[in-house]
């Protein structure tokens, strides 16, 4: 693991985040789900690390894991390490973790509408963390909700803050939500698909929000994604999951010309191209597997168009191929040196 | 805002209308002479029985003698029963009683149901969740009735702590058993509705969202979750006091009380037309008034609902 952690420039102390090896169940009456079999990832301050795959992979219970938001029961973290700034959280109590939400690690949400709350006014929902966790007044929260909403270019702010989040549009949404997740000044922000629910110029305009002001405060950012097009934009860093395992690990230029993973292949063969027009989309076959009975070997196999014998007795382990990049393929080194 | 609830107040008249001349009409119907058997085992006087003819309309067709109950019911005039006590009289005697009997049924029923499914939603299943099940479903079971008579006998005849029926005048202390025994089927209902939807608030998104704030539990519970899951509590709450505000033959008939419902019920078997239509058509309009307060209070709760 020595050349990643050269290339990202920082000892594991200077990290601000490090999710090493996690794992996660869901447990019903019936059966027990690997949701996450062995996640690591790392995010520094100043940088923006993209978590890509398809819905069901363990990209979002990977975020609220690391919020220690996730529901228990049914979630059980079994195994491996979060650490904030070198903080264990995982063994931390309740009550130091609540402290560093907001404050040091804040959470944006997909859907703006049902993630906040319908009877409170958007004023209310924001201020509420400066009433309640730096001792405000009601009144100099409110004037610090206005301010949170100028910053986040929500015209009119001083009006629009009485109003509640049906009466604002989707992308004012997402912004009032985003201005809500600083409020505290946190030094890393997980965006769990922040654009997914809005349109493709509003979508723009949020990333370009983001990234903007990541950059104005240093702040490290993860972004869940499932939306190639969005990454290659912002991110500095991609990591791919695939049935709660880590696939791929690349600077977004090297991932983008030269994928390390077959799985990674064909997602990027799956966006819409306007040069490929007339031609049928292509799809990766299949569908993940079941996380209460994933395949031996590697869990991409049965959807894989090179799979061999191999692949369906050995599971891959997640390899270092130079260069910062990690891929959990047996034959990653052909593929990244292919012409 | 304004518009809506003066077009709500407008509706009122077409069934203030349509309701007393359906009771007004449906009074008279019964068969049988309402004369009969007042004046002992003779038989009243034609005299008599000419003169109440004559003061009741009941040679006019029914119509007829409607408007003119109703012109008379414009005027403030209630009408009086055959023995002569003005009608007006009778429901001031009997409403306060009632007033006070449904509110505190309802602060019964909502404090037991509220707590009750709160508690059982936030601690999950466990003895306190089974014990509310069961005994909601044994309260919704059984019969107002039989509840009345078994805590009436249990409390007022065996225990002796109450006694088996109220004074002439109750006082709160008095109504506390039969407000229990009248709001114990509401309280059920409550109790499950909002164990349902606090559960159902539980995983909710902004829920999730307000955790992730950093807020403590019991701000995420106590402001978030609960303000929400209160909604259809409170309107719940809102229509069940229109109907509890409707008087309670039962209840009002086991613990002997006078109230609005006796009042009813003993007009009824004395054919009393006028007392009947009166009493009911001012319990129709208090039941409309109340619906009409539950809509706009479930439009103060939740913002997204506007009627405009």
């Amino acid at each position: 693991m020595s050349t990643k952690d050269e290339k990202a420039g920082g000892s594991p102390e200077s990290r601000l985040l490090e999710v090493d090896d996690l794992h996660v169940e869901f447990r019903s009456r019936e059966e027990t789900a690997h949701v996450l079999n062995g996640v690591s990832y790392h995010v520094d301050a100043g940088e923006t690390l993209a978590v890509l795959g398809e819905s069901g992979s363990g990209k979002s219970v990977t975020a609220q894991t690391v919020m220690g938001i996730l529901d228990t029961p049914p979630g059980h973290v079994t195994g491996g390490s979060i650490r904030y700034r070198g903080e264990e959280m995982l063994s931390a109590t309740e009550q130091r973790r609540r402290e560093l939400r907001g404050e040091n690690t804040a959470m944006i949400f997909q859907d703006a509408l049902s993630a906040l709350n319908p009877v409170f006014t958007v004023g209310f929902q924001i201020a509420e963390q400066f009433r309640f966790r730096r001792g405000m007044s009601r009144k100099d929260a409110m004037a610090k909700a206005v301010e949170m909403l100028d910053m986040v270019q929500i015209p009119n702010a001083g009006q629009r803050v009485k109003e509640f989040p049906h009466q604002f549009s989707g992308g004012m949404r997402q912004r009032a939500m985003i201005a809500m997740s600083l409020a505290l000044d946190p030094d890393l922000l997980i965006a769990d698909e922040p654009t997914t629910a809005l349109d493709v110029t509003v979508q723009a305009q949020i990333m370009d929000l983001l990234d903007e002001l990541r950059r104005e405060r240093d702040m490290g950012l993860v972004l869940i994604t499932h939306d190639l097009g969005v990454v290659a934009e912002v991110a500095d860093r991609i990591v791919v999951m695939y049935a709660g395992r880590i696939m791929e690990q690349a600077d977004a230029h090297s991932l983008y010309s030269q994928p390390g993973h077959p799985y990674t292949e064909g997602l990027m063969e799956s966006i819409p191209r306007l040069d490929m027009k007339g031609h049928e989309l292509a799809s990766i076959k299949g569908l993940p597997p079941n996380p209460s009975d994933t395949p031996p070997g590697c869990p991409f196999h049965p959807r894989c168009h090179r799979a061999e014998d191999e692949c369906r007795e050995k599971r891959p382990e997640l390899h270092d191929l130079g260069a910062g990049r990690l891929s959990a393929c047996h034959f990653a080194e052909e593929l990244i040196s292919r012409d | 805002m304004g518009r809506y609830i003066l077009r709500r107040l407008l509706q009122l008249i077409p069934v203030f209308i349509g309701t007393t001349f359906i009771i007004y009409a449906l009074v008279w119907a019964i068969p049988g002479n309402p004369f009969a058997g007042k004046c002992g085992s003779r038989g009243c006087p034609p005299t008599y029985i000419a003169e109440m003819t004559q003061q009741y309309n009941l040679d006019d067709p029914i119509y007829v003698s409607y408007f003119k109950y109703l012109g008379d019911l414009l005027t403030g005039n209630f009408g009086e029963t055959y023995s002569g006590i003005e009608v007006s009289t009778l429901i001031q005697n009997a409403y306060p009683v009632t007033l006070k009997l449904a509110l505190i049924a309802l602060v019964i029923e909502g404090v037991i149901g509220i707590s009750a499914g709160v508690l059982t939603a936030l601690r999950g299943k466990g003895f306190l969740d089974s014990l509310v099940l069961a005994s909601t479903l044994f309260l919704i079971a059984i019969p107002v009735f039989v509840t009345g008579f078994v805590l009436q006998y249990l409390l007022g005849v065996q225990l002796e702590w109450i006694d088996p029926s109220v004074s002439s005048d109750p006082g709160i202390g008095e109504l506390i058993l039969p407000g229990f025994v009248l709001g114990s089927l509401s309280m059920a209902y409550i109790s499950r509705l909002s164990r349902t939807s606090m559960l159902e608030n539980k995983s909710a998104d902004y829920i999730r969202t307000a955790t992730a704030k950093g807020l403590a539990p019991r701000r995420v519970v106590g402001i978030h979750m609960l303000r929400n899951s209160l909604i259809p509590v409170v309107t719940f709450l809102g229509t069940d006091l229109g109907a509890l505000m409707g008087g309670a033959i039962v209840t009002e008939g086991i613990f002997n009380i006078p109230g609005i419902g006796g009042l009813v019920y003993d007009a009824i078997l004395g054919q009393e037309g006028t007392t009947v239509t009166a009493v009911v058509a001012l319990l129709v309009m208090v039941y409309l008034l109340m619906n009409l307060l539950v809509d706009v209070l479930y439009a103060a709760l939740d913002p997204r609902i506007r009627y405009d």
